[in-house]
């Protein structure tokens, strides 16, 4: 149906307003319309990586809904796979994969294996066919040891890999990731990123992720959206954006004894507690660190990323004119 | 003693939140009360001075069996206790300064205050709208009554934590609070008045620890119980809530050893 | 049916699992034949105190609690935890149901599908075939037919009215209890004769929440009894067309209700 050069998402000036009723005097109410999301337009073609940033409340679960059929638009005109999710959310369930970070899709009190039964069946996935690609997906995640065991009592890393398989085992062409690596350590977050990557790249999977994680972005999405207040604020790569809302990283010293603030070229100090300095970083770090190792004494050295958050906030402070037009090409209005 | 009055203060007022659910459950409790009150009534209007009541009393006693429901919880909820005991929480509770069967206790005392007064009173009040009931005979009858009411919530609260418990010692024990909440409301005369049950089985039910929750304490409210035979029924309850209570802590006191013993 | 058939597949799959655990299993099948036999012991008993409740003898109200049982139990079995909606909307669950392909309702009634459920079945056919021989009535061909035509139908009738008031909890979350008084209450009031609970109840079980459909019409016709509320000939057999109007409006509440879901999210 859909031509392989078809994009799988296809948004163009989706919105979606809520109404609030609210009891006024008596049995009176009053309606007030609140928008969430507001003439969102992009398209998503087959093989890319995309990250959907912006703040807690800008909207972005409120589109990966719309996108998988859960809410209906109330303006403008949605595809994905060709589909128009909310109407033909059952064509589409067979064609998009769904992980929901923060909940999982798997059935609790039920072992890993009688979930991924359940599930067979609700795909209707022919048993050799649903057999192969079970093996092929618990070896990539490790998940052999913990296939009979309760959901419930899974790590948050183990349920991940979990849901990951529940959400490919049907093999669909777009996956959508909620949070896919919130409250995951360090050696789970790597091993999903690792298999989203390779998914990816072998099968050509179609990958949508909101994220409050850099890490994530900078491993996986060759491409990044940033959504707030509703619209979407940018579209790029990584690099484009960073370039646009510069977040310096900071050096954080540990220091032999404490020392009056460091004072080499590239950096400036912004906070000292004792023997601690924190060194805000305008040029290449490796230039800083060689000096300030050959000056003082040192303890320990960190490198500190800017998250996310930082990106975007220092975005919005770049234009505070909410009226200016957005870098996306898009024009900005106040919605409150 | 400080601590409990306001564990029992929390227990009340987190209950006093679910006002839907409150709501909901007093027309529960009422359409279950009507429809076991015509069944009575029928009963009684076949069986003129059946058990020594006549029909209002037969009525009164439904809708009290219906209005304790909320004070003595035969259906449930189970007390959070299990639940503590199989994720391991209760090492939590262990650190605190306090005796735990006390503190629950007083946490489900608080729930059953609450459901005394914002369930139980409005779902007689309907019953007593509707039908014609008997009602006590004075105020000392009232007290009996509430007295009878305290000692039916420790009898409750007694089992409930025995069977919460037994998540201690049952694996799986879902089946255990399924045949509890079945088994209860059947036994303690709130189904159906003891009275009506055929001998020997009434008669082995009224021993039994479930009587003291529903069909004691409607007696007391029926005025069955004078003087001497008063003070039997209620020492006859206090006698089972010390017996579960303290059966209660023996078990407590088991369990928290293994958990300590096995960390958790 | 699409659905039917998903229906199924998932039901034998959850069957799978509930069969992995078969102590609890017993136990929980155990509990709901116990409640069953519980409501059929207090009618017992109270039978063992009056011979003749206004005109029914225990025969005549086994077979009313019978016919009662078998529509709610089969509903329940099917379609029973269509009454946890809420807390698949409170917990989220409604929406990792609704990137599925296979319908929400289907997906919420087969959900935790176990054999336990047909504990309430059970008991209620065989006090089916301990009434039967002991009614007092004239077996016409007409009659024998009404017999299964009647669970049938009361079976159709407490589905529709379990997921009317499932649908509830679309707009109040909290519903589910007060739904319960009219789907629990409902079953409690159709184990008795209609007629203890007087005309005004019997108005509003026929005409509002049309239980009298469920067992005590047709069985008007089975026992061959006069209407106490003089109500025509032809509403004895009226059950079909009753189950066919109510299951049709339960769909539209529902839709109606998935719709709203669809457009606020909560």
């Amino acid at each position: 149906m859909t031509a392989p050069s078809a994009p799988v998402i296809d948004a163009e000036g989706v919105g979606k307003e809520f109404v609030l009723r609210r009891r006024t005097r008596g049995l009176r109410r009053a309606a007030t319309r609140v928008p969430a999301v507001s003439e969102v337009s992009f398209t998503v073609r087959p093989g890319e990586t995309v990250g959907y940033l912006g703040p807690n409340g800008a909207g972005k679960s409120t589109t990966l809904k719309m996108l998988v059929g859960i809410l209906t638009p109330t303006a403008g005109r949605l595809r994905v796979a060709g589909l128009e999710p909310a109407r033909q959310r059952t064509e589409l369930a067979y064609r998009i994969g769904v992980v929901f970070g923060q909940r999982t899709t798997l059935w609790w009190d039920l072992p890993l294996r009688d979930s991924f039964a359940l599930l067979r069946r609700m795909y209707r996935v022919p048993a050799a066919e649903h057999r192969a690609r079970l093996e092929e997906l618990v070896e990539l995640l490790e998940l052999a040891p913990f296939l009979a065991t309760p959901v419930r009592q899974l790590s948050l890393g183990q349920r991940m890999r979990g849901d990951l398989t529940a959400a490919l085992l049907h093999d669909p062409s777009l996956l959508v990731l909620d949070e896919p690596t919130i409250g995951l350590d360090v050696v789970s977050k790597a091993a999903v990123r690792d298999f989203l990557r390779r998914m990816n790249a072998e099968r050509g999977t179609t990958i949508l992720l909101t994220t409050h994680d850099l890490g994530d972005v900078e491993r996986l999405c060759r491409r990044v959206m940033v959504i707030d207040h509703g619209r979407v604020a940018f579209d790029g790569d990584l690099a484009g954006l960073r370039a646009l809302a510069p977040v310096p990283r900071t050096l954080v010293v540990d220091l032999a004894a404490p020392a009056p603030p460091i004072d080499v070229p590239g950096a400036r100090v912004i906070r000292t507690d004792g023997p601690r300095q924190w060194l805000e970083l305008a040029g290449n770090p490796a230039a800083v660190i060689a000096r300030v190792s050959h000056d003082h004494e040192i303890a320990d050295l960190t490198l500190r990323e800017p998250d996310i958050e930082d990106v975007v906030t220092r975005l919005y402070r770049e234009r505070p004119d909410p009226s200016a037009p957005a870098i996306a090409g898009d024009v900005r209005h106040n919605v409150e | 003693m400080g601590v409990y009055t306001s564990v029992f203060w929390h227990g009340l007022r987190r209950y006093a939140t679910y006002r839907a659910a409150t709501a909901a459950g007093i027309l529960t409790n009422s359409v279950f009360g009507c429809v076991s009150a015509f069944v009575l009534i029928a009963v009684w209007e076949a069986r003129p001075g059946l058990a020594g009541w006549d029909a209002a009393d037969a009525v009164a006693f439904v809708f009290v069996a219906q209005a304790l429901i909320g004070v003595v919880a035969p259906f449930g909820p189970s007390l959070e206790i299990g639940e503590r005991i199989r994720t391991g929480d209760v090492a939590i509770d262990l650190i605190r300064p306090v005796a735990l069967p006390a503190w629950w206790l007083a946490q489900d005392l608080g729930r059953a205050a609450f459901g005394a007064v914002f369930r139980g009173v409005p779902t007689f009040a309907v019953g007593a709208l509707l039908f014609t009931l008997t009602l006590p005979d004075g105020p000392a009858q009232w007290l009996a009554f509430a007295a009878a009411t305290l000692l039916a919530a420790l009898v409750g609260f007694g089992l409930r934590y025995l069977y919460a418990l037994s998540a201690f010692w049952v694996v799986d024990d879902r089946g255990v609070q399924a045949v509890a909440w079945l088994v209860g409301p059947f036994f303690s005369g709130m189904f159906l008045p003891l009275a009506l049950f055929p001998e020997p089985l009434g008669a082995v039910l009224r021993a039994l620890p479930w009587s003291a929750m529903v069909q004691v304490p409607a007696e007391v409210f029926l005025g069955d119980h004078t003087g001497a035979g008063l003070a039997a029924a209620l020492g006859f309850q206090a006698a089972w809530a010390a017996a579960l209570l303290l059966a209660g802590r023996a078990l407590t006191a088991t369990a928290v050893r293994r958990v300590v013993v096995q960390g958790g | 049916m699409a659905e039917a058939g998903a229906y199924l597949r998932l039901a034998a799959a959850w069957f799978r699992s509930a069969a992995q655990y078969p102590l609890s299993l017993a136990l929980l099948t155990l509990s709901q034949v116990g409640a069953a036999m519980s409501s059929v012991l207090a009618i017992v008993f109270v039978f063992g105190h009056a011979r003749v409740l206004s005109g029914f003898d225990l025969g005549d109200v086994l077979f009313l609690y019978a016919l009662s049982g078998l529509a709610f139990g089969l509903a329940d079995f099917a379609f029973g935890s269509v009454e946890q909606l809420g807390t698949h909307i409170r917990t989220g669950t409604l929406d990792t149901m609704l990137v599925r392909p296979v319908s929400v309702l289907v997906q919420i009634a087969v959900d935790r599908f176990s054999p336990r459920r047909l504990g309430k079945v059970v008991p209620a056919a065989i006090t089916l075939c301990y009434a039967l021989p002991r009614l007092d009535t004239d077996w016409t061909p007409a009659r024998i037919a009404m017999v299964p035509a009647t669970v049938l139908c009361g079976a159709a009738i407490c589905t529709a009215i379990w997921i009317l008031g499932a649908s509830l909890q679309f707009y109040v979350t909290e519903a589910r209890e007060a739904a319960n008084s009219v789907t629990y209450g409902g079953s409690a009031l159709t184990e008795y004769p209609l007629s203890i609970y007087g005309q005004d109840v019997m108005r509003v079980v026929t005409f509002v929440v049309p239980l009298a459909f469920v067992n005590w019409q047709p069985a008007l016709f089975i026992l061959d009894r006069p209407d106490p509320l003089g109500l025509p000939e032809w509403v004895r057999f009226a059950a079909p067309a009753v189950a066919v109007a109510l299951l049709a409006c339960a769909a539209l509440v529902w839709r109606t209700g998935m719709r709203r879901y669809a457009s606020t999210g909560s």
